[in-house]
């Protein structure tokens, strides 16, 4: 494809039209970017309605936004940005009762946790409970966390990636990443303590 | 039970199941249509009405407490109540002379 200062061609022209108020152009783009934002906004949010209203947030901002854009990065990069940044306020105003996230396992679940407390083989990873399991633990820690943890751990970024899409400084990063993990390893503590204590 | 490898299975589980991209019918067009509209002319003030309420309420705070802490309170009270009563009376007062 073709480039220009970090921008495809395509995009760039859409970008332009798009800045001079004309929708048509601006529903190409969202057309072309908005399953991307919709896996990144399901990452964070359980409810389809809510995923929509976030995606949703994400075009109006970008629509109001498209002037500060520099074309020095691709358009992608610019959205994503904004898309997890939406998806972080999201989680801070959306902070459920994270204390009782494991009280309430389902039969799947209980059975897949025994079978790893017996052997740690025997549990799938690919079973629906464990699926079902990672997104209890997700939604039991902080905002800060949950973000740094699916960024770093779940869709393997680097720190400084993650610094780029979320506006914080590297040693930020590293810092909630450290808090992240610990937070974690606490969740599933509570987690093994709630099942077999 | 070994935390470390509980961990590592359902970061696994997750990284193995990551969401899905499917966009539901025609959403793009529910966004446009948000564009699109007319902007509200009242969402403006509503805006500034609430955005105003807190640092209302706290400068309404800050003056009562100052109010009450400098003990003016009963002055401030026995000044209404002369004015009040001079008010009222200057009615029959009025009266009286014509």
């Amino acid at each position: 494809m073709a480039h220009s200062g970090g921008v495809e061609r395509e995009d760039a022209e859409l970008i332009a039209a798009s800045r001079t108020g004309d929708t048509a152009s601006f529903e190409v783009l969202l057309r072309k970017y908005q399953p991307r934002v919709f896996a990144t906004a399901r990452r964070y949010a359980r409810r389809e309605s809510e995923v929509e209203d976030i995606v949703q947030e994400v075009f109006i901002k970008a629509w109001h936004k498209l002037d500060g854009y520099r074309q020095e990065a691709p358009f992608d990069h610019w959205l994503m940005r904004l898309a997890v940044r939406t998806c972080y306020d999201f989680l801070r105003r959306h902070q459920r009762d994270r204390e009782r996230m494991f009280t309430d396992l389902s039969e799947p679940e209980r059975d897949w946790l025994d079978a790893f407390a017996a052997d740690s083989s025997r549990a799938d990873e690919d079973a629906a409970a464990a699926r079902e399991l990672v997104r209890r633990l997700m939604e039991s820690l902080s905002p800060a966390a949950r973000l740094v943890i699916t960024l770093l751990e779940i869709e393997d970024r680097s720190v400084k990636e993650i610094a780029a899409v979320t506006g914080w400084s590297v040693p930020l990063v590293k810092v909630r990443a450290f808090r992240a993990r610990a937070e974690m390893r606490k969740c599933l503590a509570r987690l093994a303590r709630g099942k077999y204590l | 039970m070994d935390l470390a490898e509980l961990e590592r299975k359902l970061l696994a589980a997750a990284k193995a199941s990551p969401p899905g991209d499917h966009v539901p019918h025609a959403f793009e067009q529910r966004i446009l249509a948000r564009l699109n509209q007319a902007p509200d002319p009242w969402a403006w003030w509503t805006r500034a009405l609430w955005r105003a309420a807190a640092p209302s309420l706290a400068v309404m705070l800050l003056l009562a407490a100052w109010t009450i802490g400098s003990g003016s309170v009963s002055d401030a009270n026995h000044s209404l109540a002369t004015d009040l009563e001079t008010t009222l009376f200057a009615v029959v007062d009025d009266a009286g002379e014509i």
